[in-house]
């Protein structure tokens, strides 16, 4: 066996990420691999920062490898860790808790945010741009609200200053040049891009230089040359970036404004030292964007590998990641020589095109309001097309071309297969159809998995699900997420977290944000937005009854009849004679049909009259009753054996503890119903490992079992976790039922839920991440503050009093 | 009586009916659902749902229907027709609002 080579890397960004990819494809067992990252973490997707800032994605969802991956690949990896030097004559780098020889060494350091050299630049408040540390401190800063400057109007500060306005920060921003990303935008496209931010609240102040940044123990304001002041309890500097070249300088590897590489991404006076990335400067140029990140990667990959691959720096295409802003630009843009322009304005539907064009060839395009064209002016753009022929009707679009009709599907069906559609990573629709075809892909994740398209902004995920629809036909399930419901396109997650995160505490308010399709919803999406609402906000939602279902509004279950059904709640099923004798009483009173025990320990009365109900709960109300919840989606019931009080076998008080169990959690909200057991010993005579959430008693303490089901399906349940005390034992149930009230789908059960996240994953957030339990904990006690209040006594003493009454009872006169 | 005569009758008050909700008129053995849209029109069913007869006035409004709360048939408010692939009418009865005033028309057939 030949030895492994040695390669370091330094940096772990997104180039270096992928090149990691490349080499453990194409030769797993070439390379022992250090990965050296001054960040305490490892790969991400760092272009998705803004959505997480913004709060519509969550640091989870970006992770592009995580610790099983360098595990599972024998990467060692130096995570937190600065580098110290680099020596060449040893071949050896050195960190900062020790050094590492190298055959091979990859500096991918990246860049750092510029920061304008002026006073009170060093203040606290004064953050840049860069990574996930940056990301949560302005969160953290949002969370106590106030007023935020972002200092440059470019890509970056904009998607800092849009997401800081969704976190309900005020903010202003101020940009050097006459426009807004000068350097993507002609000035009509920033004039249009001002005006919608602007109209989202956020303002706008152009050839605003700065002079300093004022404050003295912490950052209170922003002074301009112009003497303009700004006040802000946050400024964010995204002014540009820089190459990070210090580590190369000191080496003695030759640097121009970055670290200056021949087109094989080699340095020019070390043939084992390699860059890649922000890094990177070929011939003078630099590199910001992604794609050619990635394609830099795929060269450096294959030469390591011994191959002679070259880098070419291609024309890029730039998108704004600001939800509900399209923007779209590509090529050169300028005006100049020999260059004419075809513009298309629509100004009440905020649309503006700009075509570049040269010898009659498509050289920019600046697209705004409408983006839909942009991979096709792009393709002509790279592909240098000859488009004289259609000139005229140039700038409407793909669709007006050989009269072909205005549907998205025949423009993607008429790209050729060498068109890009995803620019991220340069991957073009002939791969994609391959690549579907040769695997057998179905999915949009598999399609993701195997071809990376769409897999880094996301923003040509529709274009890769009609690539998808034409290639797989009818077999083409686009239901990766399946909708609510037919009043919008958002599956139940996205919507969860869009009340979230924009802080949508109504039913119209998330119909207006999320753009609901219908005037008022239906009655699939009403009952889980009310859910959703109650669940997220217990202290200020107040419930909307006529977005529930009949037998949660009128607390009792409908029956095929139209009669209802009466369940009062038995603690842990344990009754006594003057229970027994209130609920005889009650029966006789008012004819009840039909007594009957239930599955979960209790006494349901069958065939009351709507109208008679809220008698029949004064009754049962006087005797202690309160509602079983019995038509709820929430806790039912909490069934029990006899334990330890009784039971020759029972090893604790599994019918004080069920109890217990049952006062503590009545009356809460949850996606779907919840029953509960707990069983004093191992012959589990409650049936506790069916159960949502089932208790084990044993001599040692309490077993926890979680995800079982007894309906439609039969599941057994799974072990959570084994606990000594009754009040651990609380404490895990607790947060466990809350972690599925704040993350299931609406009538999804504990056990498809749990199934869906993975097992593990409850594990870990509710036993092993202590703290995170106990915030969840008290998030449930918190939300119990508000929903312990029998139903049944409220309408006794005159709530909803209209439920129960018929409005007119006309005689038979009348009538006839 | 002929098919024309009109018949009305008052019933109660706007304010008595929730928005996106219903309250019952007992009509000797009928009972007839009056519907508030949260738009705040007024709509009358019989309290009947084609399909198996569950009490229309309980399910939920929405968008000019109501969602049965037996089996999830949805009816058109207007016309009592079953919407979507399921099939069937319940009876709908002209209702009128007079400042404030809920009147039904029970019509010739009362």
């Amino acid at each position: 066996m030949t030895q492994k080579r040695k390669l370091v890397i330094i940096g772990a960004g997104m180039a270096s990420g992928r090149l990691v990819e490349h080499l453990l494809e194409r030769d797993p067992q070439a390379f022992d691999i250090t990965l050296f990252n001054a960040e305490p973490r490892g790969n991400y997707n760092r272009i998705m920062l803004s959505p997480v800032l913004s709060g519509e994605k969550s640091w989870a969802d970006i992770v592009t490898h995580d610790d099983a991956f360098y595990a599972h690949n024998a990467i060692t990896t130096r995570f937190g860790e600065h580098v110290v030097r680099i020596d060449r004559e040893a071949k050896t780098v050195h960190g900062e808790k020790g050094s590492v020889p190298y055959d091979d060494l990859v500096i991918a350091t990246g860049s750092a945010p510029f920061i304008i050299p002026v006073e009170g630049r060093d203040l606290p408040g004064v953050v840049t741009y860069r990574d996930l540390d940056d990301t949560n401190a302005m969160i953290a800063a949002a969370e106590a609200g106030g007023k935020a400057v972002v200092i440059g109007g470019g890509l970056l500060g904009l998607e800092a200053a849009a997401g800081l306005k969704e976190r309900g920060m005020d903010v202003t921003v101020i940009h050097l040049a006459g426009h807004l990303m000068e350097r993507q935008l002609d000035e009509a496209a920033g004039y249009l891009l001002k005006r919608d931010l602007e109209g989202r609240g956020i303002k706008v102040h152009c050839k605003a230089s700065t002079a300093a940044i004022l404050g003295s123990d912490a950052v209170e304001g922003v002074l301009l040359e112009d003497n303009t002041g700004f006040e802000a309890s946050l400024v964010v500097m995204a002014v540009g970036i820089r190459p990070e070249t210090r580590l190369a300088v000191d080496a003695g590897i030759e640097v121009a404004r970055g670290i200056s590489v021949t087109s094989a991404l080699t340095t020019l006076n070390d043939p084992s030292i390699h860059a890649l990335g922000e890094c990177v400067d070929l011939d003078g140029q630099l590199f910001g964007l992604v794609a050619p990140l990635y394609d830099q990667a795929a060269v450096l990959a294959d030469n390591l590998l011994g191959g002679e691959s070259r880098f070419v720096p291609k024309e890029l295409a730039t998108k704004l990641k600001v939800t509900g802003v399209n923007l779209y630009s590509a090529g050169d843009f300028a005006e100049g020589e020999g260059r004419e322009e075809i513009v298309l304005r629509d100004a009440m539907a905020g649309i503006y095109k700009r075509l570049v064009l040269k010898d009659n060839r498509l050289i920019g395009a600046v697209l705004y309001g409408d983006t839909a064209d942009g991979p096709w002016f792009f393709d002509m753009i790279r592909n240098g097309t000859d488009i004289a022929e259609m000139r005229e009707t140039l700038v409407f679009g793909q669709a007006y071309q050989g009269g072909s009709p205005l549907d998205p599907m025949a423009a993607v069906a008429a790209l050729p297969p060498e068109a890009e559609i995803c620019g991220c990573n340069g991957v073009c629709k002939g791969r994609i159809v391959e690549t579907i075809t040769a695997r057998g892909l179905t999915s949009l994740d598999e399609v993701r998995a195997h071809t990376k398209a769409s897999a880094s902004c996301g923003t040509c995920t529709g274009l890769v699900e009609k690539v998808m629809a034409l290639t797989l036909g009818d077999s083409y399930n686009p239901a990766a997420v399946t909708p609510v419901c037919g009043c919008t396109d958002l599956g139940h997650d996205d919507v969860r977290r869009l009340i979230r995160a924009g802080g949508l505490k109504t039913i119209p308010a998330v119909m207006q944000a999320l753009e609901w399709k219908t005037s008022g919803g239906c009655a699939k999406c009403r009952p889980a937005l009310n859910y959703y609402l109650v669940c997220d906000w217990p202290e200020d939602y107040s419930d909307d009854y006529q977005s529930r279902f009949i037998n949660e509004r009128v607390h009792a279950n409908i029956q095929k009849d139209g009669t209802y059904s009466v369940v009062p709640r038995m603690w842990g099923g344990v009754t006594s004679s003057k229970e027994l004798r209130a609920i005889a009483d009650v029966v006789d009173k008012f004819a009840i049909p039909t007594v009957k025990c239930t599955g979960g320990q209790r006494i349901d009365m069958l065939g009351v009259k709507k109208e008679d109900l809220p008698a029949v709960w004064e009754d049962l109300g006087k005797a202690g009753f309160v509602s079983g919840h019995a038509y709820a989606k929430g806790l039912r019931t909490v069934k029990t054996c006899v334990g330890s009080d009784w039971c020759r076998f029972g090893t604790q008080d599994s019918t004080g503890f069920g109890i217990r169990l049952e006062k503590f959690m009545w009356g809460s909200w949850t996606p779907a119903k919840v029953k509960l057991a707990v069983s004093g010993c191992p012959r589990n005579c409650a049936e506790a490992t069916c159960k949502d959430i089932g208790v084990i008693c044993t001599d040692a303490g309490f077993e926890i079992h979680f995800a079982g089901a007894a309906g439609l399906e039969i599941k057994g349940t799974d072990v959570l976790c084994q606990v000594r005390t009754e009040d651990e034992a609380l404490e895990i149930i607790v947060a466990l039922t809350q972690m599925y009230r704040e993350q299931a789908r609406y009538l999804e059960r504990i056990y498809k839920w749990a199934a869906r996240i993975g097992h593990d994953e409850v594990r870990r957030q509710v036993v092993e991440d202590t703290d995170r339990r106990r915030a969840c904990f008290d998030r449930f006690v918190l939300s119990q503050k508000f929903a312990q209040v029998d139903p049944w006594s409220e309408r006794v003493s005159g709530r909803d009093k209209h439920e129960f009454r018929p409005m007119a009872t006309l005689s038979m006169e009348a009538a006839e | 009586m002929n098919a024309m005569t009109r018949n009305w009758v008052v019933v109660g008050s706007i304010d008595d009916i929730p928005r996106q909700g219903a309250r019952c008129v007992k009509n000797g053995d009928m009972t007839i659902a009056v519907f508030r849209t949260a738009d705040d029109r007024l709509f009358a069913l019989e309290d009947r749902c084609p399909h198996r007869g569950g009490p229309l006035s309980q399910g939920i409004v929405h968008d000019g229907c109501v969602t049965c709360p037996l089996h999830n048939w949805v009816i058109s408010l207007e016309s009592g027709k079953a919407q979507g692939a399921d099939e069937g009418a319940t009876q709908s009865f002209p209702v009128m609002l007079d400042a404030g005033t809920v009147l039904l028309d029970l019509g010739a057939g009362g």
